[in-house]
């Protein structure tokens, strides 16, 4: 589930509060989203690679939050890295020229 | 809650008027707005959630159902009809997959990434989900297509002889809003049951409600005994990956079948004794059956996968991990609303289906078809049902919303007895009902009948429930939906007295070859369950 949203990192915009398929995200008075309902995450991680500054850590427990920190989620460099594992930076696609899907379908038969 | 929006709010009771309404905001509802877009209709598409990042397509990586012209594509279709357990069409098959194709091709003259081959040639039969569905999302923009976002559909609105609306409710204020329509596509996906796996949450199967109020049957709700292998605890319903599993006791001890083999490939033929180890105790995997080089390929081409290992610091590859198999209702499984003409009609004038939301038996008969086929039919069945939508927008030019009744029923419009509900336990019930594997990996008459009575009680809870207003209207529709999708379920499972396909009898574990025929269910408060060789003709255009 969604479970850290980095002040620090976040600059405002409402590109996860729009994007989010479940409209898990509220902004505050100052525009910093706000995890409002947690429980309809749906542990997608589509957020992440949306969010223009990497601000953003889903933990990968659907059914729950692990109480994981934002110190230790940066200390495991955690932030963006379903982004860089796809090749999308700062919220924009890309990578999927580079798929190697096509291996692993050939050898699964 | 302060929000800045860069739309105002939309008033309560706003009235859209179009030609297509395409419900739903996956692959089927993109390729149902493109198509009627491209015949000169005005079209609105309400999605639930993001069109972009909602459905099941989104957060995946999906293979697709690409079979080139030529002599080999009827042997393609041939080879494929063998395996949907004789209840596929195979000329059903074959547009499909030509559909399939052409649509494919479209992508790669839009530009689409495709990733290449060795000689030079694009690799068209794989898609990546944020990709291809941002991609989608551009396309259906720049299709002058308007896009409601977090615009849910609540209610379909028609009369006696067709379907002419729809009304909704604004996610971030609550308010109403109905759009008039001369065609309508429910491209709402398939229902997860709340089962939590990717693109779980918004899949609640609305669509099916929808149809069903409107008088449309459903067809194939019995081939719902699908699961996907995935990390415990995780949304990652996808299986690739456990093609190079070995299977494990907690003690590191091998799980081995009849033959004393260890068990292996958990997408092909270990995944049943997987199951079957399950029920008696936590299941372990290890990856240990994929080379250096496979690890590289899955790592880069499946990396929403290894989300789960990564964040919880294991390698997948070394370890043992505990393993669970999530339910996936009629999302990877088959049934829904059942298709009555080539142009995806429901027998409702006025109302089309595609994707997930409809029955994919005629491409799957009563397989799961996996992510390829299903992919296709998305595309294909899309096309299909936007083009029907706008040539129906045009032969009924004069349409007058006032004269539409609201459909909807339970969970916008309670009885007299106006009793209050807690839907978060009605969801757990019908959840746990329906998504443990001795009830719908295996069935029996026993476990069948003992869920049918608990959701026919839940259904009636809903029935006398204080109808919801403003936002919690979305919740109570989803119940309703779920727990009546979980009603027709269990009603075709309980007729088809035979396993076959992914309908799994423990007390008939055989085909009977006098049952190779679709189980139709209707109904709401009263679901019934036909054989469509004994039902009447449908034979309506919708």
């Amino acid at each position: 589930m969604i479970e850290v949203v980095s002040a620090d990192r976040c600059i405002r915009c409402d590109i996860c509060e729009r994007v989010c398929p479940a409209f898990v995200f509220d902004r505050d008075e100052t525009g910093l989203p706000v995890i409002a309902r947690q429980d309809d995450c749906q542990t997608c991680f589509l957020c992440e690679i949306y969010c223009p500054t990497d601000a953003l850590y889903v933990a990968e427990q659907a059914h729950g939050p692990t109480g994981i920190t934002e110190p230790e989620a940066l200390q495991r460099d955690l932030f963006g890295a379903y982004a860089r594992s796809l090749g999308w930076s700062r919220g924009r696609a890309g990578g999927a020229e580079n798929d190697p899907t096509r291996h692993i379908r050939v050898a699964q038969v | 809650m302060a929000s800045r929006r860069k739309e105002p709010p939309a008033e309560d009771g706003r009235l859209i008027e179009t030609d297509v309404l395409v419900v739903g905001g996956g692959p089927a509802a993109a390729w149902a707005a493109l198509s009627a877009a491209e015949t000169g209709a005005r079209v609105v598409l309400a999605d639930k959630g993001y069109h972009g990042t909602s459905g099941a397509t989104a957060p995946s990586n999906t293979g697709t159902w690409c079979v080139p012209p030529g002599e080999d594509r009827a042997a393609s279709v041939e080879r494929r009809f063998k395996r949907t357990a004789g209840l596929a069409d195979r000329r059903w098959m074959l547009r499909a997959a030509d559909r399939a194709y052409e649509n494919l091709q479209k992508l790669v003259e839009w530009g689409y990434p495709f990733p290449s081959e060795e000689d030079g040639s694009l690799y068209i039969a794989n898609l990546r989900g944020p990709d291809y569905m941002r991609f989608m999302r551009q396309r259906v923009q720049k299709a002058g297509v308007t896009i409601l976002d977090h615009h849910p559909i609540l209610e379909l609105l028609g009369d006696d002889n067709h379907i002419g609306g729809a009304a909704g409710v604004v996610r971030r204020t609550g308010a109403g809003f109905r759009v008039s329509a001369g065609g309508i596509v429910l491209a709402t996906g398939g229902c997860a049951f709340f089962e939590r796996i990717l693109g779980g949450t918004g899949l609640t199967g609305d669509g099916h409600l929808f149809a069903a109020e409107a008088g449309a049957s459903l067809s194939g709700m019995e081939f719902t005994g699908k699961y996907t292998l995935a990390p415990h605890g995780s949304s990652l319903n996808k299986g690739l990956p456990f093609r190079w599993a070995t299977f494990y006791r907690k003690n590191g001890e091998v799980l081995r079948d009849a033959r004393g083999e260890p068990v292996t490939n958990g997408i092909g033929g270990g995944e049943r004794q997987v199951a079957e180890a399950m029920l008696s105790g936590p299941v372990y995997a290890r990856l240990d059956l994929a080379d250096p080089a496979m690890q590289d390929w899955l790592r880069r081409g499946q990396p929403n996968c290894f989300q789960p290992y990564d964040r919880m610091g294991i390698n997948p590859f070394g370890d043992l991990f505990r393993v669970e198999l999530k339910y996936e209702g009629t999302v990877r499984g088959t049934g829904g609303i059942r298709i009555v003409s080539s142009e995806c009609g429901t027998g409702i004038a006025g109302l089309y289906a595609a994707g997930d939301a409809a029955s994919r038996e005629n491409v799957t008969g009563g397989i799961s078809g996996g992510g390829a086929i299903n992919a296709s039919w998305a595309i294909a069945s899309g096309w299909w049902a936007g083009h029907g939508a706008a040539q129906h927008a045009r032969r009924c030019q004069n349409r007058e919303i006032v004269r539409l009744r609201s459909l909807g029923t339970t969970g916008l419009r309670g009885t007299a007895e106006r009793v209050d509900i807690d839907l978060a336990d009605a969801a757990r019930t019908v959840h746990a009902e329906i998504a443990p594997l001795d009830k719908s990996y295996w069935r029996t008459t026993e476990t069948l009948e003992t869920s049918r009575r608990t959701l026919e009680h839940v259904w009636a809870g809903l029935r006398q429930a204080k109808p919801a207003t403003g936002i919690d209207r979305l919740r109570a529709r989803e119940v309703a939906s779920v727990t009546a999708s979980a009603r027709w379920t269990i009603a075709a499972a309980l007729l088809r007295t035979e396993s076959r396909g992914v309908h799994r009898r423990r007390d008939f574990p055989g085909e009977d070859e006098a049952q190779a025929s679709r189980i139709l269910v209707s109904g709401l408060d009263q679901v019934t369950a036909v054989r469509e060789d004994r039902a009447l003709p449908m034979a309506q255009e919708g």
